[in-house]
């Protein structure tokens, strides 16, 4: 046997990731007694939303706002309840009779939970644009990690391009910063505008209103933003040397030494789906939600899902969401301690005021068609660089899913695992096959979720009982 | 609704599509049911092994007359199937092992067979220049290869209904009842009729056949594999291992495929299956024994199919014992996928003209009745 990095191999709760949903979710189970463990992947905790929050380099609190630092506190609260918080460990399985394989310090074990909490928060949306693979492009939510773990602002000609909340804040937060923005591209389009009109009322009485219009004058005053973009190509040789876009009716072309591309967050599914976890199709949001009671079970007995995996609803409700689980967690687990979480109404209460106005952000910031379903020699999959023609033809030759298109054309069997061209690729074949996206389903994702090194899986604790050899006749 | 064929065919893996190609070919009408999609299992998810090496004596005339049809599979299917032939090569690890290799070479000489070859520690050099210095030789096969098990699989169906096989996919059998020399099968899309039923149900096959009054001990499997991200080319022919379970490849993308037969946990009902890490962890530690040159490899995603064992490990081929007009070809225990053309068209002579040339008698499902399991049981699967 090797030595397991972990102080046990079994937990009352463990918790995969350490954002807001995790350490809300640990502080309440910690709190309560049971034995729970956070595994987070990252170097500290805070999730992508408190990225860095105890470490950041970037110490004037007016730079990444009052909202990042409120994570200060939540940190402080999780660990003042007990729960053990193992940051560099990234879960690589996990499956229905919740075993979780997770490596730590290059070396992997197996830890068994009697409840899981899955809190591993969104990733962007793909958005696959004409050149988006070129060095240069990057996503809106790679420079903001550059911003918050290391204090960086883009240099040279920077252009943002896309729609929803997150590319505001950053624009901001680039700007107070002292770095300088040469466009904003905005890709919201205009129609929304009015299809978003009838959630309009609980959003002007969300604190979403006042944030945001403040957030989109700030960075109006001081950059050029052109609206109603409607076609969008990264342009260049070896690297990004410009973007081309057309607004208006009119084509123009800038130039760009780094492209940020951002249109809104998805939930990471690929644990969850790894897991065997049933999903559906939130035509709201367009993306994989997965199916849920209002304790955030989810299909599989034991698994849980809290935070924006669970449907994207932001920091707040992604940390109320993260009680509800550990409360549900403590009432299967220990219901004598019940007494020792906080009052399950109240959570709900503060989960639906956190939710004020979601759906009309969901509606606004609906990415346009065109910039979900890329045409011709626009790359796909990047993992296998399947372009959307070659997807098109081989939808055409009468491929029904996206499982039978990848044993055909690879897309979404290459490292990424799909988190970068899934929903692409159910789109298309949605709109190719006039079917709806629930009907024409998902990749099924194995196991490793995260790549692991073939001699951590040979060095992985193990018995002499699986040496046993056979005979072949 | 009730429609008519001469011959409906259970199960769309390679088995099933390379039956219904064959009958529709000999010009039966032949309908194929599949629950799923075709290739949605075993059959699409397999390591893709061509292989007539090291099989249980019983199988060789079979897997012999298969490799006919491997080597002109694009005349058949109208695809190449990603068929490549750069042999299988076993690997001895001991001289205990490499003693084994060669009384298995001269075992098949005496029975007619000479695919089989001996090679020395120089020859299993010369043909993988990358395995580790102490083995000591091994067998090769060198008509053998791999191809792409769910693009076989596919070509297979594409092939079986240009020829005028109709296929059914996404129905599901509930009951088969046989009136009047007639088989009625009741599925969740209406009845189907035909005097004559092929049972290809692979992991599902034993109910199908406790339906007809007919009870085989089969299990169902879940064989696991793993896929690395791409390493520098390395590697032509497929590797087994006389000893330990591994079987071992590189496409020509660059990426390694590691199996061997680990099994993980089968649920068949909800065509889900879990794996078991700790078997993978042996697997990937053969490897790191075998072949220095993957050290620094990342495995990228691990699966596994589901499949039908038997108790002998080799399938259930022929006639049911119970009922007229029912045929079995299922139980292929993890090694079917080389077998699929062969044993289909063997499997379309029998049902058409009544015989066929290859020796089936080893498969019966008769060889089960005799004391494994008593009538009136269910079979494991339930």
């Amino acid at each position: 046997m090797t030595a397991m990095p972990l102080p046990k191999d079994h937990y009352d709760v463990v918790i995969i990731g350490a954002g807001p949903a995790g350490l809300a979710a640990a502080a309440v189970a910690g709190k309560a007694g049971l034995s729970t463990l956070v595994l987070d992947e990252n170097a500290q905790p805070g999730g992508q939303i408190f990225r860095a929050i105890t470490s950041t380099p970037v110490q004037r609190r007016d730079i990444l706002g009052d909202d990042y630092w409120r994570g200060e506190n939540l940190v402080a609260e999780t660990r003042a309840g007990g729960a053990v918080i193992v940051q560099g460990a990234t879960v690589w399985s996990l499956d229905r009779d919740l075993q979780i394989a997770v490596s730590l310090l290059g070396q992997s074990q197996i830890v068994k939970a009697r409840r899981v909490i899955i809190a591993t928060g969104a990733l962007e949306r793909p958005f696959p644009i004409p050149g988006w693979t070129l060095p240069g492009v990057m996503t809106v939510g790679a420079g903001q990690t550059l911003l918050k773990s290391s204090g960086l602002v883009p240099d040279g000609k920077v252009v943002l391009a896309g729609t929803g909340p997150l590319l505001w804040l950053y624009a901001a937060q680039v700007l107070r910063a002292g770095g300088a923005i040469d466009a904003i591209l905005d890709t919201t389009p205009r129609g929304n505008y009015w299809r978003a009109l009838p959630y309009a009322l609980p959003f002007l009485m969300s604190p979403y209103r006042a944030k945001g219009l403040a957030l989109m004058r700030e960075v109006k005053r001081k950059v050029r933003v052109v609206s109603n973009v409607t076609s969008l190509a990264a342009l260049g040789g070896d690297k990004l040397d410009a973007v081309a876009f057309s607004a208006g009716g009119a084509e123009q072309k800038i130039a760009a030494d780094t492209l940020l591309l951002h249109q809104g967050v998805v939930p990471n599914v690929n644990l969850a789906n790894a897991a065997g976890v049933a999903h559906r199709w939130d035509e709201r949001q367009l993306c994989w939600v997965p199916v849920l009671d209002a304790d955030g079970n989810t299909s599989v007995p034991g698994i849980a899902i809290a935070g924006d995996g669970a449907g994207i609803g932001g920091a707040l409700a992604a940390a109320e969401r993260g009680r509800i689980a550990a409360v549900a967690a403590v009432e299967a687990l220990a219901p004598g301690k019940k007494s020792l979480t906080p009052d399950r109404s109240e959570l709900s209460n503060t989960l639906r005021r956190a939710e004020l106005g979601r759906a009309f952000l969901d509606v606004l910031f609906q990415p346009a068609q065109q910039f979900r379903l890329p045409e011709g020699d626009t790359i796909v999959c990047r993992c296998e660089e399947v372009s959307a023609a070659r997807i098109k033809e081989t939808i055409a030759l009468g491929t029904e899913g996206p499982n039978q298109l990848k044993a055909f054309l690879r897309c979404g069997m290459g490292p990424c695992q799909g988190r970068l061209c899934g929903l692409t690729v159910t789109e298309m074949i949605a709109q190719a096959r006039g079917m709806s996206p629930d009907a024409v389903g998902y990749y099924r994702l194995r196991p490793p979720v995260k790549p692991i090194a073939l001699k951590e899986l040979a060095s992985m604790p193990h018995s002499e009982q699986d040496e046993k050899a056979v005979v072949r006749g | 609704m009730s429609e008519a064929a001469d011959v409906i065919v259970v199960g769309g893996g390679i088995h099933g599509c390379s039956t219904a190609l064959h009958l529709a070919l000999r010009g039966a009408k032949p309908l194929l049911l599949e629950k799923d999609y075709c290739g949605r299992h075993a059959s699409g998810v397999n390591a893709g092994g061509v292989r007539q090496l090291a099989r249980h004596v019983a199988e060789v005339p079979l897997s012999v007359a298969s490799m006919e049809l491997w080597a002109r599979i694009e005349d058949l299917v109208g695809d190449d199937c990603g068929f490549e032939s750069h042999g299988q090569v076993l690997v001895a690890e001991d001289d205990a092992e490499f003693a084994a290799c060669r009384a298995r070479v001269d075992d098949l000489r005496l029975r007619g067979f000479t695919h089989e070859e001996l090679i020395d520690r120089a020859e299993l050099k010369r043909l993988v220049p990358a395995v580790s210095d102490y083995c000591p030789g091994g067998i090769v096969s060198r008509r053998d290869g791999a191809a792409d098990p769910f693009r076989t699989t596919q070509a297979f169906r594409r092939r079986a209904i240009e020829s005028g096989a109709r296929l059914r996919e996404g129905v599901r059998v509930l009951n088969i009842a046989r009136r009047a020399g007639i088989w009625h099968v009741a599925t969740t899309d209406g009845e189907f009729e035909a005097p004559v039923l092929v049972n290809a149900a692979g992991a599902w096959a034993a109910r199908l056949a406790a339906m007809a009054g007919e009870h085989v001990p089969l299990e169902a499997i879940a064989p696991m594999l793993m896929i690395t991200a791409r390493v520098p080319h390395f590697l032509d022919p497929v590797i087994i291992l006389r000893g330990r379970k591994l079987s071992f490849k590189q496409f020509g993308n660059g990426t390694v495929l590691i199996g061997g037969g680990h099994l993980g946990t089968a649920y068949p009902d909800e065509n889900a299956t879990v794996l078991d890490w700790a078997k993978l962890t042996a697997s990937a530690r053969t490897v790191d024994e075998l072949f220095p040159v993957m050290r620094g490899a990342t495995i990228v995603r691990a699966w596994a199919g589901i499949e039908a064992r038997t108790p002998d490990d080799i399938p259930v081929i022929g006639h049911s014992r119970t009922e007229e007009g029912l045929f079995h070809q299922f139980g292929f225990s993890a090694h079917g996928f080389q077998l699929g053309p062969g044993v289909g068209s063997l499997m379309a002579d029998l049902i058409v003209t009544g015989a066929t040339n290859l020796p089936i008698e080893p498969f019966g499902v008769g060889r089960f009745l005799r004391g494994i399991e008593p009538p009136g049981t269910d079979s494991v699967l339930e």
